[in-house]
């Protein structure tokens, strides 16, 4: 294993201390717990945005804290969710009484951990709604298994809900409008080679040159199943055919495309990708209205990517182009 | 043997030794289903526990308990955490203030822990978690203390043999709750890291009582 860090055990801590140190004008780095918060949290009548899950992901969440996006993140060990103890003082120093959404990807401990935060919160006083995040189509649905996970959705709706947050939505509206962007949207992803955990040390799968993970997840687990590599084109046909199908993407459907690095696959591969994905949708009459290419939820240096379908409304497109102003997103100010 | 606050304190320094002499090969067992993380958050969690218990000594067994919940709740993180707190804390409360646990007590305590479990983690028998390692657990401590005759060493030890034999049978199962239940049927093959960690705890029971 060979990374830039310099003890497994201090990976998180001192990641989050340099995010804080270059991005001093955006965020406010709280130590013991850890969590990253706007700097001019909380923002007076502003309902507060929440986010957090394990580390690993970057720029998920930290790189989406600042105006027009979240109000705090709250980040674990690395693909460990964070704990009540971290998420419940975060909760409190974004609420300016406007109340506060927690936005939790679906996974067990992340949903086990923000319940717990949420309950002691609501016992404090705040008032909190959850948005569970849930777009991945590679894992099936069904009352027998922990459910969809959250993945590259996750981002559309931190900026969409966020905008909706900063131009004054209540509380109930913006968790709507979240939940809204979770229904539609749809995510699937590809790895080409597995990560490793800087404590485990050794690759988190077993992945043979010429073979790749279809339906993985952004935690270095292993996908549904396992094909012999493809060419680009191929690939963003076996991802982009379920998407569409579980979405219902017909003929006259505005979308935004987003095609998400994993970390370890340089953005000329990532536009390849998009470049068929766009040539699909456009076959099917759809209308790629936006678009997003970029590493923005990733599994540390996994090679590999996912892509996601949104499907747009005139307000979530006035929404998605609002202003933003954080580390990793940033347009219109 | 007399399982008191002592007992508890020894027991739960035990489960710290066994999670940081089983570490990597829970990290091993969790990143063939799972992501890699659960011996790294077990150790760090029970080194915390550590920690708390010699800055602020409990009196009684629950109290003992209780200190563990929260600090698993909050170091821990992942699913076990939350899971592990509630099962401490459940088990906690089900001891109250008494000054020794009797073998009837510690069966009601595990099963209040596997109550917790199960109302947290929504999983049933079967899943492939560690529901699978506490529910013949508890049924064997249970029974164990209801014969009457057996003494407090004999209970642990039936609690501790039930939870291993539950891991073990983890092992062909397909899971449906938690991260592995992602792999669908290739979790099969495999044994669940979270049953295999609830069996050191219990084991480590016995190591304290022996």
């Amino acid at each position: 294993m060979k990374k830039l860090i310099n003890d497994p055990k201090a990976v998180v801590d001192e990641s989050v201390q340099g995010f804080g140190q270059a991005h001093a004008d955006l965020v406010t780095v709280s130590a013991d717990p850890t969590f990253i918060t706007r700097k001019d949290a909380p923002v007076s009548g502003k309902v507060g945005l929440v986010s957090g899950g394990g580390s690993g992901h970057e720029p998920l969440h930290a790189g989406f804290v600042g105006r027009g996006m979240l109000d705090a993140a709250v980040p674990g060990a690395v693909f460990t969710s964070p704990t009540p103890d971290q998420i419940l003082p975060a909760t409190h120093a974004v609420n300016s009484g406007a109340g506060v959404v927690h936005i939790v990807k679906n996974y067990t401990g992340d949903v086990l951990n923000f319940e717990t935060a949420a309950e002691l919160a609501e016992a404090e006083g705040v008032n909190v709604r959850t948005v569970l995040v849930n777009d991945d189509v590679a894992v099936e649905d069904s009352l027998y298994t922990a459910g969809r996970r959250g993945v590259g959705g996750t981002v559309l709706v931190e900026k969409i809900a966020g905008a909706a947050a900063e131009r004054g939505d209540g509380l109930d509206v913006v968790a709507a409008i979240g939940e809204r962007v979770n229904s539609n949207v749809r995510t699937m992803g590809v790895a080409l080679s597995a990560c490793t955990v800087p404590h485990a040390g050794s690759p988190s799968f077993d992945l043979a040159e010429d073979e790749i993970e279809i339906g993985i997840g952004i935690h270095g687990e292993p996908g549904r199943h396992r094909i012999p590599m493809e060419n680009a084109d191929g690939i963003t046909d076996r991802l982009l055919a379920p998407v569409l199908a579980d979405l219902g993407i017909s003929s006259g459907d505005r979308v935004l495309l987003f095609v998400n690095g994993m970390g370890g696959t340089p953005l000329s591969e990532l536009y390849i990708v998009y470049r068929r994905a766009a040539q699909v949708l456009a076959d099917r009459g759809a209308a790629v209205e936006r678009s997003l290419v970029g590493n923005y939820i990733t599994a540390l240096e996994m090679q590999g990517c996912s892509i996601s379908v949104l499907r747009l409304d005139d307000e979530l497109t006035e929404l998605w182009d609002a202003p933003v102003h954080t580390a990793a997103l940033r347009w219109g100010v | 043997m007399v399982l008191d606050v002592n007992w508890t304190v020894k027991w739960l320094t035990l489960c710290a030794q066994a999670m940081a002499e089983h570490r990597v090969e829970l990290i091993e067992l969790d990143r063939a289903i799972g992501d890699s993380d659960h011996g790294e958050n077990m150790d760090r969690g029970f080194q915390a526990v550590l920690d708390k218990l010699s800055e602020s000594p409990p009196e009684t067994p629950g109290a003992a308990l209780k200190l563990t919940a929260m600090t698993l709740m909050s170091k821990v993180g992942g699913a076990a955490g939350p899971l592990y707190g509630t099962a401490f804390l459940r088990a906690a409360t089900s001891l109250g203030d008494s000054a020794e646990i009797a073998p009837a007590a510690w069966a009601g305590a595990l099963a209040a822990a596997r109550d917790g479990i199960v109302a947290r983690g929504k999983a049933e028998p079967g899943d492939k978690t560690m529901v699978d390692a506490w529910t013949p657990a508890a049924e064997a401590a249970s029974m164990a203390a209801a014969d009457g005759s057996q003494d407090a060493l004999s209970v642990l030890v039936a609690a501790a043999e039930a939870a291993e034999a539950g891991a073990v049978a983890t092992d062909p199962l397909v899971a449906r709750k938690g991260r592995a239940s992602y792999l669908g049927e290739r979790s099969a093959g495999h044994r669940d890291p979270g049953a295999a960690s609830s069996a050191l705890i219990l084991r480590a029971a016995v190591k304290a009582a022996a």
